[in-house]
């Protein structure tokens, strides 16, 4: 049985980091482009995890937990902000809100 | 080095943590007191109280604080003269930022424990990326630094415009911030270490072995806190941020958030491969003779972007937070440049450009928040909530020496002598060009594009100063709009206004020091 190769999860995580950066760059709903953000933090702990089993080293792991929280202060911190936009305007279509501009 | 399986903190762990320690203890202590604190806004006094306390002691533990320069607490925090330095300007712009804003939040119903208590510890987070020996310390900085500003930037929770800017600085500070572990991710690939002198120390070998890791890597890092510092192209969220969040916000934001931008960068862009965090030393040049020929051009061109960029859409700015926004957007081109001449020379030039920015940085904190006292007093009830030129208008007759000090500010940030300004952009542009023929060119934009900000600085000078409110139907109800200046904030702008003055009459003190700072720290460290 032959174990997975640790190039293909870079390769996979690369191919999850463009697809959250493309999301962010495309989508125009709030909510998706935090989603994006999210699976973009996901693939870079992928990454992580891949290069501390290619380098037989535990801080790559350790590194995912310090990611998981920030993550987890950012979805707290960011929801609370979108929930507050969508209770004003009702929307959260970033092309709606654009009452700064110039 | 490996890192020993020894987890008891040490009496210098903890001495080196303690200005960090002192702010995010009064961080708590201003949540804690407003439990006791009645909710009226003005019954917050005491909280304005507690955090300059906070500062303050900071400020004492930083100086004084008996913690040997070195790696400390598991080769996570640095110690030494740039991040003492450092420490000291983000502690000056937080003091200066609580009393700009004790009178605003009040007048504008947001006086709450939060608001102090978020502002200090944006403040934590910004010593800790300007300390950080380790790139995963880095990143929890820069994290530390940006949720509070998020949560400080929708602060009017109810007001359209500051929602606004607060979901488009949350989303893009989170996109960059993905960028940013990226690039650590991959250079922790290339390197098999996050800690920046390791990374420094394997550079050479993982350029040979996986050279696309590292180049992609190194790219992901610039961009994510080009971001941070809103250099062109990565600008696009400042000036709308900067309009709609608080102004009292705004300007710490302005300062804290750019100037930890830069001591990322200087931890990332030398400290990596010197070995000693600090400046380039002889024995660890691989990064800079190989790396450098990479970086140095790209960091220049956004230089130029972003000197260009900003000054020019500045001029035809009429409200006074964005063209205050552009403002630091031109000034952030300024600082890259003194990144180039930092990568772009020799050892002994490096000392000098790492000094030249070390002090434009404090002095940029200074003037900046000087500039936002401005937009504070010009804006509440009966006047506009967001402020524009005309706005400024018989300040100079109502409060004269208020005008004065703004017009010193602004004269500061067009870089006109006698003030701090002037020598802070001369030893940019002086250590620039001694770097080589990258460094002149630069030099060149940088003084070509301070010549466009004399004119709209001094504009907004003139509403200051010279102007009267203009003569409509009701005049009475023109004249009788005050402007706010409250007492704190009159001693804060004083403050900022004497050490402009005495930075610009005796520059020589901080930078000459620093040099030898420096340069002392560049011979121990490059022995063997």
């Amino acid at each position: 049985m032959s174990a997975v190769p640790p190039d293909a999860y870079l390769v996979l995580s690369a191919v999850l980091f463009s697809v959250g950066a493309l999301g962010v760059l495309l989508r125009r709903n709030a909510l998706i482009l935090f989603m994006s953000i999210e699976l973009m933090l996901n693939a870079v702990n992928l990454a992580f995890v891949a290069f501390a089993r290619v380098w037989g080293d535990l801080g790559g792991q350790v590194i995912v937990f310090f990611v998981l929280v920030v993550a987890a202060a950012e979805v707290v911190v960011g929801l609370a902000i979108i929930v507050n936009i969508f209770r004003t305007r009702e929307t959260v279509d970033i092309d709606d809100v654009d009452l700064l501009r110039g | 080095m490996s890192v020993a399986l020894e987890f008891a903190l040490t009496a210098e762990d903890l001495w080196a943590m303690a200005p960090l320690l002192v702010v995010t203890g009064f961080a708590l202590f201003v949540l804690i007191l407003d439990l006791f604190l009645r909710p009226e806004p003005e019954r917050k006094g005491p909280l304005v109280w507690a955090s300059l306390v906070g500062v303050g002691a900071a400020l004492v533990a930083n100086a004084v604080a008996p913690a040997p320069s070195g790696t400390w607490v598991q080769g996570m925090l640095r110690v030494d003269l740039v991040s003492k330095f450092l420490n000291t300007v983000f502690l000056l712009g937080a003091g200066l930022a609580v009393l700009l804003s004790a009178g605003y939040v009040e007048r504008q119903g947001i006086a709450r424990g939060e608001y102090y208590c978020l502002l200090l510890f944006s403040t934590v987070g910004a010593m800790l990326m300007g300390m950080s020996a380790d790139l995963v310390l880095l990143f929890l900085g820069l994290e530390t630094l940006s949720i509070p500003l998020y949560i400080l930037a929708t602060f009017f929770k109810r007001r359209p415009a500051s929602q606004e800017a607060g979901l488009k600085y949350f989303l893009l500070g989170a996109f960059s911030s993905a960028l940013f572990l990226y690039g650590i991710a991959l250079v922790y690939g290339a390197t098999g270490t996050t800690q920046l002198a390791e990374v420094g120390a394997r550079l050479p070998e993982a350029l040979g072995r996986a050279p696309g890791l590292v180049y992609a890597g190194l790219g992901l890092l610039i961009v994510g806190l080009g971001f941070k510092a809103a250099a062109v192209p990565f600008h696009t969220w400042a000036p709308d941020v900067y309009e709609g969040a608080p102004t009292s916000v705004t300007a710490f934001m302005a300062v804290a958030a750019k100037a930890a931008a830069f001591a990322a960068f200087l931890r990332v862009l030398l400290g990596a491969g010197t070995g000693t965090g600090a400046v380039p030393s002889a024995s660890a040049s691989a990064w800079l003779s190989e790396l450098a020929t990479a970086w140095a051009p790209l960091i220049a061109l956004l230089a130029v972007l972003t000197m260009v960029l900003g000054n020019v859409v500045a001029v035809v700015q009429l409200n006074l937070k964005r063209l205050l926004a552009y403002s630091s957007i031109a000034h952030a081109g300024y600082l890259l440049i003194a990144l180039v001449a930092m990568g772009a020379g020799t050892p002994a030039t490096a000392a000098d450009a790492t000094a030249a920015l070390l002090f434009y940085l404090l002095v940029y904190t200074l003037m900046t928040l000087g500039a936002f006292g401005a937009v504070v007093v010009a804006e509440g009830e009966g006047r506009s909530e967001n402020p524009s030129l005309s706005d400024l208008a018989g300040l100079g007759a109502r409060h004269p020496w208020l005008a004065g000090m703004l017009a010193l500010f602004l004269v500061s940030l067009a870089g006109l002598p006698p003030t701090a300004g002037f020598f802070a952009k001369f030893y940019v542009f002086k250590a620039a060009i001694e770097s080589g023929p990258l460094g002149l060119a630069l030099a060149i934009v940088g003084v070509l594009t301070s010549v466009i900000s004399v004119y709209y600085y001094l504009r907004v000078a003139y509403y200051a100063v010279v102007a009267r409110p203009a003569a409509d139907a009701d005049a009475d109800a023109s004249a009788e709009r005050p402007f706010y200046a409250s007492g704190t904030v009159w001693v804060g702008l004083g403050v900022a206004a004497l050490l402009v003055l005495a930075l610009g009459l005796y520059p020589t003190w901080v930078v000459e020091s620093l040099v030898q700072g420096l340069s002392a720290a560049t011979a121990a460290w490059a022995l063997p």
